[in-house]
Order: structure tokens, then sequence, then C-alpha cells
């Protein structure tokens, strides 16, 4: 303003000075610092101390990374490659790139990588309707739906129709409580649900083997021609490929030698650095080498396989008529024996369960009974397998054994996350339900699941499993153990439910009724949603865990990743490594339990509805 | 406007069973008892029929059979002539001791933890975010293997020790780290050890007496009380001339006959003798359950201090009470009520994690009763019921006494 003055008259100040700066130490950086890094003795002491920690770690740290030895084909030449380059310290990250496709995808088929692949890619659009919502069109959940029977298919294969004899099971529940519900509602859903489970049980599985069957009978012929041109092919190629390895063997050992000159004359005093690059570039020819013969014991690992199975095949295919025409008179002779057999003695499995005092004749008459079953269940059996082989139609199948690496945690994890959601939530709604069967059924379950270490669960379920099921029940590992994990985690996401539940006021119970809305309405509409809400960091901490807990499976036999890092510190070539590969693994999980945990942050946020 | 709500009188429909809520909830418990016991008659029909099958029986005549096997960390007395359960119970003891050790160890750094995370040092607060989201984000297995193997692979071996070796031991020749385990000092009690020990408990109870009645008078009289810091400095005090005294007085070869001495471990061929052996299966178990518990009980103390409202603070100052009254007296008592019930329940997980024993060699109860006798007697069925029974027990006793504190401390409402 033109009219003010910082001085008018000498002793009455009419005007503002002008704003001055603030004393140095109480500005920027100084006043922060002092504010925040020393304003006691304490605070000081311990700042001191962590920059000390920090600068420990990171000047431990940053050599070893920035020394880091990517190509080696085993820690001692890793260790070679450090001492030429002159580095002190350094990390063997080598290990990582030589088993890379192992810790991914343990021992699946490297033919099928493509599979757990593209099922992990599908992934992203089957979830991001679930993720974000707001901005994914809803129509997606049609893929979403339909995702779990695809990523099945794709990670296990089998004929494509397997896929949709289940989803059928819902369609035919479906369209029994369409047709009911006419009529009566709670008929109608009763019919579906056993509908399903008809479908499911029995009608299914008909329908899959004679569609094997089918297949497989109309193409057994030209399989078998297949079968026996493949075998004439693939023998030049293999012996081709082993010519080729025979080759490289002494070359691979000359290679050998010569880094071991090239290392002495690298690490001698005065070394110059043309002798230290002569040895690097040594090193990575090596490994090339060695991965070339690697890739080609793998094909003939393939080729070897694949020929064994031609071979199996074009050997039983042609005993198929013989086994089908034994199987009448098998099966006559099991009738005959059967009927022959004194009452008591019926239905037995083994001749120890004979009651006592059991006479010699009965007995030797029960064994041949038994004898004769299993002749007959084996025949049955070597006929529904082979065409089971030759009727895919579809991808190969893989066994759950071959799964492995992060693929395993991934599958187990995310499995057991979207089955224990839904069965936690009812667990919750059985827990704070007034009905006292149910109530003391959810608290039983909740209690004795959540009560015993997961690990302890697991073993249950590769020991005792075939205690509680029938005789002959076969129950695929890996299903057992996202059966466990779903169970284990479930009991702990109705715990954070019940929390949930509970903080509600009682008054949107009261509300809810007095619309007039009967229990599962009030429950989707008013009560869920809330309580859903409040549980969401409880939830994504019980996700997080489950996805952690991932790592048990490797005590029963699954190789997940720590248990392949196991594996491989146990191998010659990387026998006395484990920074490297712990920190690898650790740092894989990390980034997908922080992002989970940082996701529910975001949901929180969203779904936040009090304006503070 | 009485007669609206008057049912029409008519006899019982079979379909009110279903459309009448009076009598739906009994049909649906009904249904669902029915359908829970053909279930469990299923299950336990099969396992019959499998067990006769196998030619077994139901039958927990194996816990008195003998064992057989050795155990490498024995607290109570056992050898490998002595019987299954006895091996179970020793199983037991070690699971409990890994569990106790820690559940000290992780209550520790939880608290310094969660209280140095809102600390408004910015390199303190970061440095335990770090901590807090690194050990929670990766799984507590990774964190057991990874501290075996530094434990057993870069550690000297005890020969190293030896004159001129690589390696020396630390704080005064007294604890040495091996890649067999740490060997620290083990007490010895000679004569007198006993009264030594009941004076030292005496002195306890007349500290913790004193204090109570100090504190008391105070709020009768307004004396401040004696601090705690001199009455503990006394009870040392107190102690240390005790035991002096009494090693002058014990009739013993030397004038001075200690009640209670430490055996050092020494180097003795090629492994140390004396001492404390803490292998490193206890080591690393201990550790990993430690930090990976301490970073969930951090969260959980720092969430309970936020809770308690600033305005409790600025109350207390208003009160002039100063900052670690104000803890003490005010923010304390109200934060434990939040954090008391998660603690207790992470000190159950550490519990229940320490199964994870089996990746390390531990011999808890899992590897002892579950694991060896399981495999050396075929009980897989009776070996796992009593296994889950045991952790079923413990789970439900803790979680009972937290119903009981939480009673105990609720905010009386309406």
């Amino acid at each position: 303003m033109s009219d003010t003055h910082a001085q008018t008259v000498r002793f009455v100040r009419e005007s503002m000075l002008p704003q001055q700066e603030p004393p140095i130490a109480q500005t920027g950086a100084v006043k922060w610092v002092r504010e925040n890094l020393f304003s006691s003795w304490l605070n000081a002491i311990l700042t001191l101390l962590s920059i000390y920690v920090v600068y420990t770690v990171v000047s431990h740290l940053f050599p070893w990374f920035a020394n880091s030895v990517w190509t080696a084909g085993s820690l001692g030449e890793c260790r070679e490659v450090l001492a030429v380059e002159g580095a002190s310290t350094g990390a063997c990250f080598a290990v990582i790139s030589d088993r890379w496709l192992q810790l991914m995808f343990g021992f699946y088929p490297s033919a099928f990588y493509w599979r757990p692949v593209l099922t992990f890619v599908l992934l992203v659009p089957a979830l991001a309707p679930i993720l974000y919502s707001e901005r994914v069109s809803s129509k997606m959940l049609w893929f979403t739906a339909l995702y779990p029977f695809l990523a099945t298919w794709l990670l296990w294969g089998g004929s494509f129709w397997v896929p949709l004899l289940v989803i059928a099971g819902f369609v035919v529940g479906a369209a029994l409580f369409a047709i009911g519900s006419r009529r009566n509602l709670i008929i109608a859903t009763v019919g579906g649900i056993l509908g399903a489970i008809f479908w499911w049980l029995f009608a299914a599985p008909a329908v899959n083997s004679s569609l094997h069957h089918m297949v497989g009978q109309s193409r057994a012929e030209s399989i078998l021609q297949e079968a026996s041109s493949l075998r004439a092919e693939l023998t030049p190629e293999l012996q081709a490929l082993e010519a080729r390895k025979k080759e490289l063997e002494p070359v691979i050992k000359a290679a050998n030698e010569e880094k071991a000159a090239l290392l002495e004359a690298a690490t001698t005093e005065g070394a110059n650095e043309s002798a230290k690059e002569a040895f690097l570039a040594k090193v990575d020819e090596l490994q090339a080498l060695r991965r070339e013969d690697l890739a080609i014991a793998a094909d003939i690992v393939g080729i070897q396989s694949e020929m064994s199975v031609a071979r199996a095949l074009s050997s039983s295919i042609p005993q198929l008529p013989t086994l089908e025409g034994q199987l009448p008179t098998f099966r006559s002779t099991y009738e005959e024996l059967e009927a022959a057999l004194p009452s008591a003695l019926r239905g037995l499995r083994t001749p120890n369960q004979a009651p006592a005092g059991t006479s010699a004749e009965d007995l030797n008459a029960l064994s041949s009974v038994l004898s004769a079953k299993s002749s007959l269940d084996s025949a049955e059996l070597a006929i529904s397998s082979i065409y089971k082989q030759i009727g895919i139609v579809g991808l190969e199948p893989v066994n759950s054994r071959d799964f492995g690496g992060f693929m395993l945690a991934l599958v187990i994890g995310l499995s057991g996350i979207s089955l224990s959601m839904a069965l936690g939530v009812l667990l919750a709604l059985g827990r704070q339900s007034n009905l006292f069967i149910i109530h003391t059924i959810s608290v039983g379950f909740i209690e004795i699941i959540r009560g015993v270490p997961l690990i302890v669960w697991l073993f249950t379920a590769s020991l005792l499993l075939n205690y509680f099921l029938p005789p002959g029940t076969e129950f695929d590992l890996m299903l057992r153990v996202v059966i466990m994990v779903t169970f284990f985690s479930s009991a702990y996401i109705a715990e954070v439910v019940r929390g949930g539940l509970a903080a509600l006021p009682k008054g949107q119970y009261e509300a809810a009724d007095a619309l007039g809305l009967d229990y599962w309405k009030s429950m989707r509409l008013i009560i869920l949603p809330q309580a859903l809400k409040i549980s969401i960091p409880g939830i994504v901490n019980t996700f997080i865990g489950l996805f952690k807990d991932t790592t048990l499976v490797m005590f029963i036999g699954l190789l997940d990743p720590v248990g392949l890092s196991n594996s491989i510190r146990a191998t010659s070539d990387w026998n006395g490594i484990y920074w490297e590969l712990f920190v690898f693994i650790g740092l894989l999980f990390f980034v997908f339990c922080f992002s989970m945990g940082r996701y529910s942050l975001y949901l929180e946020k969203k779904l936040q509805r009090d304006h503070r | 406007m009485t007669t609206l709500t008057e049912q029409p009188e008519k006899g019982f429909r079979l379909s009110q069973l279903i459309y009448d809520t009076r009598y739906r909830s009994l049909t649906i418990q009904v249904v669902a008892t029915i359908l829970l016991v053909s279930i469990i008659y299923w299950l336990i029909a099969n396992t019959i029929s499998n067990l006769a099958a196998l030619g077994k029986e139901f039958d927990f005549g194996f816990l008195s059979s003998r064992a057989g096997y050795d155990i490498n960390q024995t607290l109570i007395e056992y050898d490998n002539s002595m019987s299954h359960g006895r091996a179970a119970l020793v199983g037991i003891a070690n699971t409990l001791l890994v569990a106790f050790l820690g559940c000290i160890m992780a209550t520790i750094i939880g608290v310094v933890v969660g209280v140095l995370r809102l600390s408004k040092n910015w390199v303190v607060s970061r440095l335990m975010a770090v901590y807090v989201e690194g050990f929670r984000n990766v799984p507590l297995l990774l964190w057991i293997i990874l501290i075996f193997a530094l434990m057993t692979e870069s550690t000297p071996q005890p020969r190293d020790f030896k004159e001129g070796g690589s390696a020396s031991m630390i704080l005064w020749d007294s604890v040495a780290v091996t890649n067999r385990g740490i060997f620290v000092p083990s007490p010895v009690f000679h004569n007198g050890a006993a009264l030594f020990g009941i004076i030292t408990l005496i002195g306890l109870v007349a500290a913790f007496v004193f204090r109570k009645k100090s504190i008391k008078r105070q709020l009768l009289t307004g004396q401040p009380p004696v601090s705690i810091w001199v009455v503990l400095g006394a009870l040392i005090a107190g102690l240390a001339a005790v035991f002096v005294l009494q090693g002058f007085l014990m009739p013993g070869e030397q004038a001075f006959n200690p009640a209670i001495t430490l055996n050092l471990p020494e180097l003795g061929g090629f492994n140390f003798t004396g001492g404390l052996q803490l292998r490193n299966s206890l080591i690393a178990l201990w550790f990993a359950l430690s930090l990976y518990t301490g970073a969930f009980i951090a969260e959980i103390v720092r969430a309970g201090i936020l809770s308690v409202s600033r305005g409790q603070t600025e109350a207390a100052y208003a009160l002039g009470l100063r900052p670690n009254r104000t803890m003490n007296l005010v923010i304390l008592p109200q934060a434990l009520r939040v954090i008391i019930p998660p603690l207790i329940s992470q000190f159950l997980n550490l519990t229940k994690n320490s199964s994870l024993a089996i990746a390390v060699g531990y011999m808890d109860v899992r590897a002892t009763l579950g694991g060896i006798t399981i495999n050396q007697t075929g009980r897989e069925l009776e070996g796992m019921l009593l296994l889950g029974s045991f952790y079923l027990l413990i789970s439900l006793l803790i979680s009972s006494g937290m119903n009981f504190y939480n009673n105990s401390v609720k905010l009386k409402e309406r």
C-alpha cells in the first residue's frame, strides 16, 4: 500500500514492520533435525544408534549387492569369479538364475510352462472386477465365475469336458430350483442342492468315463498306428540328441580345464584386465554350454517318456479286446464264489477281519473271493485307465506331485483365500445364530480348528485321511492341502467377522427386522456389508497369514519355494549358500503380502463412509 | 385393536414346520443334528472298518512301551529305555520351554518396538517400521531356517577356539558361539544354596510388601512413597551381603565357599565341555519366533497406545501430572485393556507356531509324540489325536483365562 510507512513518527508505530526471517535454528532442516532427531538426550542417543545400525547394514549390503554374480554353475565357480574381480564380498545370485525355472514351477513339465503362465495372466481379468469394482464393468464377473474351472483345467489338464461337466452340476441344480420354485421355495432349494450333488457324485463320472470310452474306442486304431510311427520317428531324434550330448561332454571338460588355467592367470599378481575378461568370458561360455547340455538332457528325458508312453500304448491297446473279453468271466467267477460264501463273511476286505472261530474252509473261500475280486477290479481299472489315456480330448494331465515353487504357493494360497472367505462368513453367522445346535457346531468347529497348529492338520490330512474315508478312495494330495488350509483360515476369518458383527449397533439388526426383511435378506443387504467393512483389516491379515502358511506344505512332501531352497542347498553345486536364496524367496513373499496389506488400506479408505 | 394379532385357531399342519417361524428353527436344528450325527457316524464307521482291515486296534497301550530313541534336549530325566509316554512328556516340556522363552522375548521386543515406532524421531520410527513390515510379511518358516543356517554355517567350529585359533569366546571367556550351539555358563548349587534361595524369596516378598505399604501410606497421608529404585537397590545390596557372608561362613577347603558358583564352558578335545549347551535348533526357533511374534506385538502395542485419545493425555497434563505418571496412571491402564487380549492370542500363536520346530529338528512334542513315536509304533491315529488334544487343551486353557480377564476389565456399561 502506498500510504504505509515503516516509520511515521519516531515513537508511535502506526504500521507493521515487514516480517523477518526466523532465526536460523528455528527454520528449515535445522529446525526439523532439532525437533525430530535431537529433542532430548535419549532421542539423540537413539538417533545416533539407529544411524549406526543403518550404516553398518548398508555398508555390508551395498558391496554385497554391487558385486553380485549372476552367471556361474556352482558356488565354487561363483567364488572364483569374485576372486578374479577382486571383490572380498559379493552375492551369488547365480543360484537364482541357475534354478529360476525350478523355483517358479517346481517339477512341472517344461513343455507345458505356458499353462501356469496363462493361468496367472488370466487371473488379472478375473480379479479385476472384484478388486476394482468401481472401474471395471460388472459383466466381467462372468469371467470371474468361470475362472476357477478354467484355471483348474489349465493347471491339471485332462479332457475339456470335465470342467464343463462340473459346471453342468450348477446348471442342473439351478434348473431344478427354477422348476421347483413355482411350487415351493424350500423344496426347490433342497431339490436343487440334492440334484447338483447327485449329478457330481454319480452322473458326471459316468458321463465322463463313457465319453472317454467312446472317444478312446474310436481312436484306438489310429493311436496305435500313431504310436508305432512316433516310435520310428523319435528313435533317430533321440540318437541325434544323445550323440550331441556325447559331443558336448569333452567340450565342457575342455572348457573347464581352460577355465582353470585362465583362473590361475587371472589371479596371479599383476594380472591384467584382459586376463580377467578372458576368464569371465570363459565362465559365460561354460555356463552356456552347461545350459545347452541341460536342455538336451531335458529333451532326452521328454522323448524317452514320450516313447515309453507310446510303447505302453502299443502294447496295451492290442490287449484291450482280450481284457474286455475276460471281464465277463472274472465277474461271473467272482459272483459265483461270493454267492457260495457264508453270509457272515460277505463284504469283508481282508481275512483278518473274519470273526474268531471261522473254519479254515470258510477262510479259504473268503481268500479266493477276495482274489477273484481283486483280479476283477484290476481288470476294470486297467481297461478304464487305458480308455482314459487314449480318450483324452484336451490338455495332457499333470500330476499334483509335479507342482512346485511359487506356482504351488500361489495355487494353494489363492484357492484357500477364495474358499475360506465364504466358509468363514458362514461360520461367523452360525456362531452368532440363535439356533442352539447351529451355534454349538460352529463354536466347536472354530475352536477345534484354531486350537491346533496348521502343521498338525496337514499331517492329519496326509496321514489319517485314509482312515476316515471309505476304502479305496483316492484323494489328491493338493486337494487335501487346500481343504485343510481352507478350514484353518476360515476359522480365523469367522472370528474376525464375528468381531465385525458384534461391533455393529443393535439398532441395525432391529432396523432390518423392522423393515420386514427375512434373515438372509437382512444379512445380505444390511448387516454383512457393514460388518465385513469393519473386518477388512483382520480378514486381509488372515489372508496374508494363509499365504505365508503355504510354506508349511513342504513338510508333507510338496515342493514349495522353501522346500526347494532346502533341496537346492543340499546339492553339491550349491552346498553352503543360503542368504541369496532366502533373500529372493523372502522378497517374493514380501511383495505379495505387502501389496495385500496396502490393498486393504486402499479398500478401507474407499469404503469409508464417515466423513471425518 | 386387540383382535388383530390373534392367530386363527386351526390344527397343526405339517407345512408349519417349514413356514411357521415358531417351528422352523426347530426343524432346521433337527435336520442339522441328523446331518451331523450321520456324518460323524459315517467317519467313525469308516475308521473302524479301515482299522480292522489293517489289523490294528484303537489302543493307547503303546504309550507305556519302551521308546528306544534318544532325545538331545531333556528338561526332565529321560533315557531311551523309558516309555513313549515319557518321551511325549519330554517333548511337551521342550515345547513349553521354547514357547515360554519366546513369549518373554517377543513381549520385550514388541513393547520396545511398538513404543519406538510412535516416537517423533523420524529415523527411529522408520527403522522400526522396516522391522515390523519385514517380519510380518515374510513366512516364519523362512526366518527359522535362515537363522538356523546362519548359526550352523557362519559360526566357527569348536576347534577354532584352540590356542591360536581364529575364534575366541565372548563376555570375559564365558560364552562360546559355535556351530554346534551356544555354550553358556551354568549355575552349580552347593551346600547352602537352598538357604540362599529362601532368603532371596523372603527378601523379595518383604520388598514387595514394603513398597505396597508405602504406596498405601501415600494415598492416606500424601507422603511420597519410597522410590522403587531405592527398594530394589536395598534388596540387591542386602542379598549380595548375605551371599558374601554365607560364603565365608560355610565350611570348606577354601576361605570363601559361595553357595552358587558358575560352571564355565571349556574346550575339551573337539567340543566344549561344562556349561550349558543351547543347541542351534533351540536358538533358531527361539529367536525366529520372538522376532516374528515381536513384530505383531509391536503393532498391537502401537494400536493400544493410539487407542487412548489425546484428550486423556491433555487432561492428565492439565491436572499437573508429570509425563511418566501420565503414562503409568492414565494411558497404560486404558491401553492395556486394548492390548492384553490380542497379546494373549499372539502368545497362543507363538505356542502353536513352535510346532515349526520340525524345520530345524528341535525335539518338541510334535517331533517325539507326533514324529518318532508314530513312525516306530505305527499308531498314527492315536498319536495325532493326543498331539492335537495337547495343543487344543493349551489353547482352551489360555483362551478361557483370557475371557475371564476380559470380563474383569470390561467397561461396565448399562
